[in-house]
């Protein structure tokens, strides 16, 4: 592989020269033949895809609403088109977020208004082309669905909406991104991301058993599959696999001990990533939420807690009610729904975060906590794009914002924050959100994390911040991979639930 | 899909240069793939490939990083059960750039 290299920092953080074409032709890898399959799409690009693109547009723009508004009410005004890290990472300006909708809206106007279709050049409106078709994949490939240029928008276009749409088109005529429909179908077959299967899952957690005995003399358990727990953990496979990843896992772990909560893992349902919102489709999206289901009615649970996972916790807080019932608000014919929300104990919230549940016993009391843990570290937190901008926490206004950082305030002594224009809900993405977090577009995420990296350099230089807690398994994959690029240790980067871990005295309460 | 040569048979890889078919994995191709990753393989990257190739036939799946690092240390001393060393063998990320070299699939999702 090419040496990727870091762009510079900018001296003013302005908006950026601009370089066209920068990022031409950089779209990740095309999904193959029988991934593509296995989700129901057709294997490769149909012949007639022009028609059938147009037909799942219009499809789209009569299902969706608020397609057809994004589509329409865009005046062009500019105030998103420096608010992506995307953009001022890479320079292009089909990055700008107004410019990589308009890929969409361009061909939209040609065949769904009548002034484009009578005059198509007067109002800009563009033929389906093959280009036009391979710029939608390469470009909707460098969009995260972060939703901060929304924040910008005065009309509140939702841009990530309008690369879900996208995304589901691509798909539809068997044009999709090799990444997320790779794993998507590894969640149907196997149960997570990583096809990780029951048997290693389970060597994996007696692995964690015994380090943590060696390590604090107490037996913290890790279950799975056991029937009557009244928690049910769904947390990314991530958390079971890869560093820092695992250092969380172990936090929850400790947390449930310390409070005696029973609780346990489900090996069929491992997994709370859920690619079908990344990919825009909506059947791909509840097939996958509806595993967790079924481990709930399976196991008897009583609550469901959600690990530390950005986009996961956005599915779960705003579509797992109506996608499959935990929460109030599922159709009143779907007879499973109904059986698992009567089966829920909700004098909890259904779902709660497990940030949610650990706060909630601090305030309780019911942890004892040792702040000197952690005191070798100055501690930052990013807050991940799907849980500041797409839930909360806490039930109320902002308790997303809140609720991570009253924790790490109250399992360490040092934490400053970043600039305010990079955080709560104007937070910037990692670079690697949305289904980008492959291999095959580095140089995308080594650039995309620019503005995060720019503000963490201040912090680090300012206050000595040497550590930046986040609670997103994309993220703190993204982190480690490209923070070495920009001249940071890659163990900087960690989970929340890390720093609990690490200040939790188990046995004292 | 891509092929590589090597002792002038022909294997499948995909895009990423990961083998297709696990079978056809042997010590040429895996020195092979491993020049193409800048990796000079010693003993010690070895022992690395070796337990890899070990676990994935009894569960279907690379090790987590933390199962590899203990077992590495348990064979080669507590010094070198850790992910620094681990780095410093494979600087990509033993997670993929090994799994690349023992001709395994490489882990996906959030890794």
């Amino acid at each position: 592989m090419a040496e990727i290299t870091a762009p510079a920092y900018r001296v003013i953080p302005i908006i950026p020269a601009l370089k066209p074409g920068a990022m031409e032709g950089s779209g990740p890898y095309v999904s193959g033949e029988k991934m593509n399959e296995a989700l129901g799409f057709p294997g490769k690009l149909v012949d007639d895809w022009h028609d059938k693109a147009i037909a799942k547009m219009g499809d789209l723009l009569g299902k969706y609403r608020s397609l057809k508004v994004y589509m329409d009410s865009c005046v062009h005004c500019g105030a998103c088109s420096d608010k992506c890290h995307y953009f001022i990472g890479t320079q292009d300006p089909k990055n700008m977020p107004v410019a990589r909708q308009d890929l969409m809206r361009s061909v939209y106007r040609r065949y769904f208004t009548l002034p484009g279709k009578l005059f198509p050049k007067l109002v800009g409106a563009r033929d389906l082309t093959r280009e036009v078709l391979d710029e939608w994949h390469n470009y909707y490939h460098q969009c995260s669905e972060c939703r901060r240029c929304s924040v910008f928008c005065p009309y509140g276009i939702d841009t990530a909406e309008v690369t879900m749409a996208a995304r589901d088109i691509l798909d539809s005529v068997g044009y999709g991104q090799k990444y997320d429909i790779e794993i998507i179908g590894k969640v149907h077959k196997i149960g997570n991301n990583l096809g990780l299967p029951g048997p290693a899952l389970i060597d994996t957690m007696e692995g964690l058993e015994e380090d943590v005995k060696e390590a604090t003399g107490v037996d913290v358990r890790f279950p799975i599959d056991v029937k009557g727990a009244e928690v049910l953990l769904i947390t990314p496979s991530a958390d079971f696999f890869a560093e820092p990843h695992i250092d969380s896992l172990i936090g929850y772990a400790k947390v449930f001990h310390a409070t005696g909560t029973s609780w346990t893992l489900s090996s069929m349902s491992s997994e709370a990533a859920n690619f079908g919102m990344f990919i825009g489709n909506y059947e791909q999206l509840r097939k996958v939420a509806l595993r967790i289901r079924q481990a709930a009615l399976e196991l008897g649970v009583k609550r469901i807690v959600v690990g530390e996972c950005g986009h996961a916790w956005r599915v779960a807080y705003s579509f797992w009610n109506t996608l499959s019932g935990v929460g109030e608000g599922a159709d009143p014919d779907d007879k499973f729904a109904q059986m698992l929300q009567k089966q829920l104990d909700h004098r909890y919230r259904q779902p709660t975060h497990i940030c949610e549940f650990t706060w909630d016993m601090i305030e309780r009391g019911a942890l004892s906590l040792d702040k000197e843990a952690n005191d070798k570290h100055i501690i930052t937190f990013h807050d991940s794009c799907n849980v500041a901008r797409g839930s909360s926490m806490g039930g109320y206004p902002g308790g997303q914002f809140d609720i991570p950082r009253n924790i790490i305030k109250a399992v360490a002594n040092h934490f400053h924050e970043m600039d305010p224009s990079t955080t709560h809900e104007k937070t910037f993405c990692c670079g690697g959100g949305g289904g980008l977090l492959t291999d095959d577009l580095m140089d995308l995420r080594v650039k995309g994390a620019l503005p995060r990296m720019e503000v963490l350099k201040q912090v680090s230089d300012e206050h000595g911040v040497n550590f930046m807690a986040v609670i997103c398994a994309i993220c703190k994959t993204q982190f480690s991979k490209v923070m070495p690029i920009y001249g940071f240790d890659r163990r900087m980067v960690g989970g929340v639930h890390q720093l609990v871990s690490n200040a939790i005295r188990l046995g004292e309460k | 899909m891509a092929n590589i040569e090597v002792e002038g048979k022909s294997y499948e890889t995909d895009e990423e240069g990961y083998l297709v078919n696990l079978a056809d994995w042997n010590k040429d191709i895996a020195e092979y793939i491993a020049k193409t990753e800048n990796v000079d393989m010693t003993e010690q990257h070895w022992e690395v490939i070796n337990f890899l190739r070990e676990y994935f036939e009894e569960y279907q799946i690379a090790p987590a990083v933390r199962v590899l690092t203990k077992a590495i240390g348990k064979k080669l001393g507590a010094d070198k059960g850790n992910s620094e060393y681990l780095y410093g063998l494979f600087p990509y990320g033993p997670g993929k750039q090994a799994c690349k070299i023992a001709g395994l699939p490489k882990p996906t999702g959030c890794v």
